[in-house]
């Protein structure tokens, strides 16, 4: 498993031709991209703040659950810090199992968690030069729920 | 002596990123009401709790934990990763 927390950008199509590369246990890849999103057209940029020592123990830990849970072959988590344009790639998530049902879940799993138990904090700058913190959602701890309930 | 981190909205109100505190606070809302008894800005940090997440030594905790042993706390709202 690989857990990458990074300023720089990335290539999907790169880490996805690396990505559990020369292995023949496996059935099923599936990758999830996360974009930085501008619905109003008003974005300059998103700043995104973590916890250096805490991120990378958090996805770790989704990680290895994850893993456990859905036998994996492999798993891949990239997320980006720092200041990202409208249409950067901010995180990718790829996992790897033996069939297609299992790689999905496990994705939609880590993204899930990613999303409420990975010490990051987004900050939007619109291009008028006002802030705004991005407030969690409701939603986002009840995707949490099912997989609790699952388990 | 213990770390205390502030992250997002939370290090803004306060206005530092992290801190070291001198403190006998047994639990995380012992801590909580020393620093909110400090100075406006803290006051303002800690209003609400509900809106806001407590690590302790960077593993999720709540406001009840015990700070027995534990190094460095941190405080932020509801993550927004992903």
């Amino acid at each position: 498993m690989t857990v990458r927390v990074q300023t720089e950008p990335f290539d999907p199509g790169t880490e996805l031709s690396a990505f559990a590369q020369g292995r023949s246990d496996l059935g099923a890849v599936v990758t999830f991209t996360g974009v930085v999103r501008d619905d109003a057209g008003t974005l300059d940029r998103m700043e995104i703040e973590h916890y250096p020592g805490m991120t990378e123990k958090a996805i770790s830990k989704i990680v290895i659950e994850a893993t456990d849970r859905w036998s994996l072959t492999e798993c891949l988590v990239i997320h980006r810090h720092g200041a990202l344009k409208p249409g950067e790639q901010i995180m990718m998530v790829a996992t790897a199992s033996a069939h297609r049902v299992a790689a999905f879940e496990a994705a939609e799993f880590l993204m899930d968690y990613l999303k409420s138990r990975a010490p990051f904090w987004k900050k939007e700058f619109t291009k008028d030069g006002s802030t705004d913190w991005v407030d969690a959602k409701v939603n986002d701890e009840e995707a949490l729920k099912r997989w609790e309930a699952d388990r | 002596m213990i770390d205390v981190m502030y992250f997002a909205w939370v290090r803004e109100r306060i206005g530092e990123p992290r801190e070291t505190v001198e403190t006998s606070a047994a639990t995380v809302m012992e801590l909580v009401e020393e620093l909110r008894a400090r100075e406006p800005r803290y006051a303002a940090a800690f209003e609400d709790l509900s809106a806001l997440r407590v690590a302790l030594d960077q593993e999720l905790s709540d406001f009840d934990a015990s700070l027995s042993g534990v190094r460095e706390v941190a405080f932020f709202p509801p993550m927004t990763g992903g």
